[in-house]
């Protein structure tokens, strides 16, 4: 199955990337590859079977309700491109 | 036709902020209020290999949730990621349920105004985070994005598209309402968010079978202002179709001040 | 012989008896750095004030007759895609170029309990994605074996700085063969443990249901240790296991008699460098002079796996890295006016080739109208593949498959073809959809001089088969004593 430019533009879009043109063109290609390659997949039969959900059986898997605070604000900040008054700023968004 | 030859039709999603002491998937407080980015670690701020733990009282409160409006437990139940991007959602995912959620095809009883009651189906109620907060100043600078709201936990309600006024959703609202105060699991104030709707309105001919397409009025959060955004929205249908239009299928903002609903798209 | 040659269990003694201090330990690293980093490029950085502060630090200790952890003092190296607080944490990116963790990752700090040094940060395929750590952004790590050709890939720092002794041992992570696949490309011995053995916890997440934490060592005792050292139950990490913690060493028995070793056909046929099967044949053959039953079987995964693995792996990849938006962390663009901009300049601007690519067809695969045709469909193959195995491990104690078709690659000659890059992964990939361990252990030479490595893969959670059967093969043939890398070769 053939992968269409403007799907590649769109897919690029719900990931928030921007692409060249000569990105588009070689994504479409590689894509449309190694999806064709993908489609041995559909040659199995998987009516009977459960997807897998969690690969070492491991469930119910649960916290307790404490609080705990280990890291101060100040270090979980600092990598902020930009900041102000505590918090991230970002170019005004209107809602 | 008039007004009298529609019926309404509404369903609701309500959110409900669950009072646990910390987050859904860390060890964050989930107090309300102070300095914001204060209440945060690397899971809710989705620093790089931060990994979610699943807090017990959630899925505790949900349950209780589930049992007090006459659910069905899901025996086997996942999360599931809703992927989108904005600044409030800090690991372009919100941690949801989908096809799994905890518990599902419950109902409530209203009382209607005539003294009969009448019941309220519940499709599911599921487990999710809640996202955090952008505030904006007034001189334009910018907007800035605290996450101490990130990651507190919530159940949605998704109700069946049973009520038939704006007067029956206020009192189904006002029922789960009084039952989540009752079993301990929110405190339900409104101001703060703890509670709150997406509201889907439709109509449909009195007699027809099919449902009209319906609009969504998003996080709406007092008792007045759904009551006034449904009969808003629902003339608005009657007109446009009344008029020969056509309902599409939308998300709108309700203006309190203005009491009119405004689409994001137009 | 230099300090930089022994062992950890070597050192580890010499440490004890003080016959050796950590600082001349740790010095001889540094100074193997300055020698053979320049040729072989294996560091992102490294944290040499530090790392000598500690180890003085440590020495110190000792002479004071304190009692320290059996492997204290000992330096390691660090795959620069797992969080030390305080320290850049790249993963080979633009993205995190200037990336500083605020919080150590729990591999890390178990190793601090035990007082392990670090000596740095080690290169890799951008956001472990790649097979060749060709596409780390910063520059390409060398094999020292022949500098023109790749260490393999994603965690080709942490197998080359092993090889070329730049560390005694070091920690890779494994998606889809990052670990056992540079392993065998460098001639040393690499462990993809069971998923869930080790905790994922600061390990910044590829493909979260198959990425896991393991050890690059010289031979397969200094493996165990390092296993012993990082694995157990972790509270913050919830696909953990809760299972008790085991001693490894236990496992490090010079035996095979009555194993039962199976030889898939399927990973001998076509696209199985001659050379290699011949190897793995003889690696066969081996063991069954030692007394294990070798037998030959069928595994008909290959495909179907490398399907699944790239549609999985991506959809997952393609929502773990949406938190990359140059907001609260990371390269923000120069380039924006809006909101937008910022998303899609530092999302573009940020990531490489190889990443995008990836992040588009995991965006694909999840988009709607797509989900259940390729990411439903995969989960399903997945539980196939997981039954497929499991029915081989009602018959044998483990299975043995070459780790790489091929020995190392000329630099270049196959980054720009992706699927040809893929299919590198055959035999490494399969494990990874099963959650199983599997450990690639060096076993010859080809005739152009590089490693030859093979894989042995046990049911989740038997490491201990695994050791055993490492060990005795290593045991009669030690490759490691009678070959060491020439640094020849490339345009240096």
């Amino acid at each position: 199955m053939a992968i269409s430019k403007e799907e590649i533009i769109h897919i690029a879009k719900l990931a928030s990337l921007n692409l060249t043109e000569e990105e588009i063109i070689k994504y479409q290609k590689d894509l449309t590859d190694i999806l064709e390659f993908a489609e041995v997949v559909n040659n199995l039969n998987t009516d009977e079977i459960k997807e897998t959900v969690g690969i070492n059986g491991e469930y119910n898997v649960f916290r307790k309700d404490e609080v705990k605070q280990e890291i101060s604000k100040e270090e979980l900040l600092k990598n902020a491109p930009s900041k102000d008054e505590g918090m991230f700023r970002i170019p005004k968004v209107i809602n | 036709m008039a007004k009298e030859d529609y019926e309404v039709i509404i369903g609701l999603e309500v959110h409900c902020e669950l009072s646990t002491k910390t987050k859904i998937f860390c060890s964050c407080s989930t107090e309300f209020g102070g300095e914001p980015n204060s209440h945060c670690c690397p899971v809710c701020m989705a620093l790089p290999g931060s990994l979610p733990v699943l807090n017990e009282k959630v899925v505790e409160y949900a349950v209780k949730a589930g049992l007090a409006t006459n659910c069905e437990i899901t025996k086997v139940s996942k999360n599931d990621r809703k992927n989108y991007f904005y600044p409030d959602l800090p690991k372009a995912y919100q941690i949801s349920q989908f096809d799994l959620p905890l518990c599902h095809d419950g109902k409530v009883n209203i009382e209607l105004e005539n003294g009969e009651s009448k019941e309220i189906r519940i499709e599911r109620i599921h487990i999710e985070e809640d996202s955090g907060k952008l505030n904006h100043d007034e001189f334009g600078r910018g907007s800035f994005v605290d996450l101490n709201r990130a990651g507190v936990p919530l159940i949605e309600v998704v109700s069946r598209p049973d009520m038939r006024s704006a007067e029956e959703a206020e009192n189904y609202m006002r029922k789960l309402k009084s039952i989540f105060e009752y079993i301990e699991i929110s405190d339900c104030k409104m101001q703060e968010g703890s509670l709150r709707a997406d509201v889907n309105v439709s109509v449909r001919k009195k007699g027809a079978e099919k449902l009209g397409t319906r609009t969504e009025m998003k996080n709406m959060s007092s008792f007045r202002s759904i009551v006034r955004a449904i009969k808003y929205e629902s003339e608005r249908q009657i007109e446009v179709i009344e008029n020969g239009g056509t309902i599409s299928q939308e998300t709108l903002r309700w203006d309190d001040v203005s009491r009119k609903n405004f689409s994001n798209e137009r | 012989m230099e300090l930089y040659e022994y062992t950890v269990h070597e050192i580890a003694e010499k440490l004890e008896k003080n016959e050796v201090t950590s600082y001349d330990l740790v010095k001889s690293y540094f100074d193997r750095i300055r020698e053979k980093d320049g040729l072989v490029k294996a560091y992102v950085s490294t944290l040499e004030e530090e790392a000598l502060e500690q180890a003085k630090k440590i020495d110190e200790r000792r002479k004071n007759g304190e009692k320290l952890g059996k492997f204290a003092g000992i330096p390691i190296g660090i795959k620069d895609n797992m969080n030390i607080k305080g320290t850049k944490t790249t993963c080979s990116s633009k993205m995190l170029e200037n990336y500083e963790s605020p919080y150590d990752a729990t591999v890390i700090e178990k190793l601090k309990k035990e007082d392990i040094i670090f000596l740095g940060k080690l290169n890799m395929d951008e956001f472990a994605m790649g097979g060749s750590t060709e596409q780390s952004a910063f520059f390409k790590t060398h094999n020292p074996w022949d500098l023109g050709t790749v260490p393999g890939g994603s965690s080709g720092g942490s197998a080359a700085s092993v090889a070329s002794d730049l560390a005694p041992w070091t920690l890779g992570s494994d998606t889809g063969g990052s670990i056992r696949q540079p392993a065998s490309l460098c001639g040393v011995v690499g462990l993809k443990p069971t998923y869930g053995l080790v905790s994922r916890y600061g390990l910044v997440a590829f493909a979260s249901s198959l990425d896991q934490i393991g050890p690059i060592t010289k031979d397969v005792t200094d493996s165990a240790i390092l296993l012993n050292l990082i694995s157990g139950h972790d509270e913050k990490d919830s696909t953990s296991s809760s299972r008790p913690k085991e001693d490894y060493t236990k496992s490090l028995v010079n035996d095979v008699k009555g194993m039962k070793i199976g030889l898939p056909k399927e990973f001998l046929g076509e696209g199985t460098n001659e050379e290699v099967r011949q190897a793995i044949l003889e690696v066969a053959d081996k063991y069954r002079e030692l007394g294990a039953e070798v037998e030959e079987c069928s595994l008909n995964v290959g495909k179907y796996a490398l399907a699944t693995y790239y549609i999985i792996a991506c959809a997952e990849a393609s929502s773990n890295l949406g938190r990359f938006d140059g907001i609260r962390y990371g390269y923000r663009t120069e380039n924006f006016e809006n909101l937008k901009d910022i998303y899609k300049n530092s999302r573009s601007e940020g990531f490489g080739s190889e990443v995008k690519r990836r992040i588009i067809l995991g965006t694909y695969v999840l988009s709607s109208g797509y989900y259940d045709a390729y990411y439903k469909k995969a989960q399903k193959v997945r539980t196939i593949i997981k039954n497929e195995y499991d029915k081989l491990f009602e018959k044998y104690d483990l299975i043995l498959t070459p780790t790489s078709p091929t020995t190392a690659f000329k630099m270049e000659e196959k980054s720009n073809n992706p699927l040809e890059m893929y299919m590198a992964d055959i035999c490494t990939v399969p494990v990874n959809i099963a959650g199983l361990p599997g450990m690639s252990i060096p076993c010859k030479l080809d005739s152009k001089g590089l490693p030859i490595g093979f894989l042995l893969v046990a049911n989740s959670f038997e490491e201990n088969k695994i050791f055993r059967a490492g060990f005795t093969y290593e045991q009669a043939i030690n490759f490691r004593e009678n070959n060491k890398p020439t640094f020849k070769g490339g345009e240096n």
